[in-house]
């Protein structure tokens, strides 16, 4: 998101401080004083993870403080989605698996859980993945939705809250 | 108003019994099983017949089949309680179509002949100016077409998702409740008397497909056949996968699913947070529905059952009755 400010010490910090109160996760802060700007004010690019759903909070909180937001970039969202993977998982490459997603660019697998019973038997793992849109989260369950075909597994996707 | 009942099984036997026990103005005047019928037109004695049945195995005379009632006996409403036959939609469908022909009109419980001929008996239907129901077909007691076609009437129907099989739904609840194997939930659904001796059309998911085919034909007349459905049934899920679901707070529930924006039609085990109403226990059925005004609506009910199922067969026979016909 970008931010104006008032270019004065304790500014950036108060800005700074609601996005920790929600559990945003600040990735990079980038401030730059607009050479052609006439007033006092400060122009800064904050790109932060989110938890979803605390958005509204945090523009609320900056509002507050006197911050003025001049654009969220909706893309800086991140999105996650958990799905469970049943079948022959390690004789399937299971790396191989977890790389179609990573590989994209756009998404990852960020947590994966796995139960280990008999190696006879189908075993079954929980993958979590994250993207920076809704599309990229789209893409990347429609490449694992080919994978689980390809190598016969048993994908289970999560219902979502939709439209 | 007065009514002729094709089946006299499970569903049949609870419909003839709410009519002789409730006093709602339907008479039934003809009624036949697979192998015999009877039709008088003074109004049949339903005790006596269910009796006969109860001890006989027939209800009524074996020279008159269901065609002869179909044909010969003077009613307003037909009541289709046949079994279902997902592939051909016999012997239900020709039973329908002649009674439409004859200006009857119809409530059925049988989804064959609305899943495999909706579009062609709708149309007959309208052709003749006769009423077709079959509010019994889809979620058992809850009146799914009833708020779909009156209560939510002018709203855009999104989407429609839900659970939609209770033998499914029984094996998951007891897989995530007790940690029992696929294998050991069926033994017991079977037990109960919830699951067939041959469990495939509602373990594969078959049945919540045929359910959703006709779902989406009333909603959006989009002609969609049970090929159509993406469908993935539960026979392959683990305790593993229900307890890496239960780790988050989650479980994992057999959802039928029609999103025609997104061209979703599937049915398929899904996770699902345990705080979501479609999350129901035992051989409950739950179904949400998403429209642009009432946003989402979620109903929760009996999937099965004789009284139950006859429910939703009276729901549609007084709303042919007050809608079409004179009380008699
Ligand atoms: N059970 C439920 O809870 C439930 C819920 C919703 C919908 N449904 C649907 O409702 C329908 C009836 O279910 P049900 O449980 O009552 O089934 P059922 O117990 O098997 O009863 C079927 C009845 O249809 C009769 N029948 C079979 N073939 C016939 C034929 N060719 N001509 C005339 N009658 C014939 C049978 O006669 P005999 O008695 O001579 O064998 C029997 O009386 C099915 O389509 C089912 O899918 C059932």
């Amino acid at each position: 998101m970008k931010l104006e400010m008032k270019d004065s010490p304790g500014q950036l910090v108060a800005a700074l401080k609601p996005m920790s109160d929600v559990g945003g996760n600040i990735i990079a802060v980038i401030h730059q004083r607009d050479p052609d700007a006439t007033d006092d004010t400060l122009n800064v690019q904050i790109v932060l993870e989110l938890p979803e759903g605390r958005l509204d909070d945090l523009v609320t909180m900056l509002k507050k403080q006197g911050v003025h937001i001049q654009r969220i970039g909706e893309e800086r969202l991140l999105y996650q989605r958990t799905v469970i993977l049943i079948g022959h998982l390690m004789h399937t490459d299971l790396s191989d698996t977890v790389d179609r997603i990573d590989s994209t660019g756009f998404a990852e697998v960020s947590e994966l859980s796995m139960s280990m019973p008999a190696v006879t038997e189908r075993s079954s793992s929980r993958l979590t993945i994250k993207s920076v849109t809704k599309d990229d989260m789209e893409d990347a369950v429609a490449i694992l939705r080919t994978v689980a075909k390809e190598k016969d597994l048993l994908l289970i996707e999560p219902l979502e809250e939709i439209l | 108003m007065k009514v002729a009942i094709i089946g006299l099984g499970s569903v049949g036997r609870g419909v003839a019994e709410m009519i002789a026990k409730k006093d709602l103005g339907i008479r039934v005047t003809g009624l036949a099983d697979s192998k015999s019928g009877c039709i008088d037109p003074a109004g049949i004695d339903l005790f006596r017949v269910l009796e006969k049945k109860k001890k006989s195995g027939c209800c009524g005379d074996k020279n008159i089949s269901a065609l002869d009632v179909i044909r010969k006996a003077p009613y307003d409403a037909l009541i289709d309680v046949t079994p279902t036959n997902a592939m051909t939609g016999e012997p239900g469908l020709g039973y329908v179509m002649q009674a439409i022909k004859k200006k009857k009109h119809i409530v059925t419980s049988n989804k064959g002949p609305i899943a495999l001929a909706y579009k062609e008996l709708r149309a007959l239907a309208e052709k003749n100016g006769v009423a077709l129901r079959y509010e019994a077909t889809v979620g058992g007691a809850i009146p799914i077409f009833h708020t779909l076609g009156h209560g939510l009437a002018g709203n855009e129907i999104l989407a429609v998702f839900g659970v939609l099989n209770g033998t499914c739904n029984y094996i998951l609840t007891r897989m995530a409740d007790e940690g029992l194997t696929y294998e050991q939930a069926l033994l017991e659904a079977r037990e109960m008397g919830y699951a067939e001796a041959d469990p495939s059309y509602d373990v594969e998911g078959i049945d919540a497909a045929i359910k959703l085919v006709i779902l989406a034909n009333t909603i959006w007349g989009n002609g969609v056949k049970l090929d159509d459905v993406d469908r993935t049934g539960i026979n392959l899920l683990t305790p593993d996968a229900m307890r890496l679901a239960e780790e988050e707070d989650c479980t994992v529930r057999l959802i039928a699913e029609a999103i025609p924006k997104k061209g979703f039609l599937r049915v398929a085990p899904r996770i699902i947070e345990k705080s979501n109403p479609l999350v129901v226990d035992g051989t409950l059925n739950a179904i949400t529905i998403e429209t642009d005004m009432a946003k989402e609506i979620t109903l929760i009910g009996r999937g099965a059952g004789s009284i139950e199922t006859a429910s939703a067969i009276l729901g549609d026979l007084l709303f042919i009755r007050d809608r079409y016909v004179e009380r008699s």
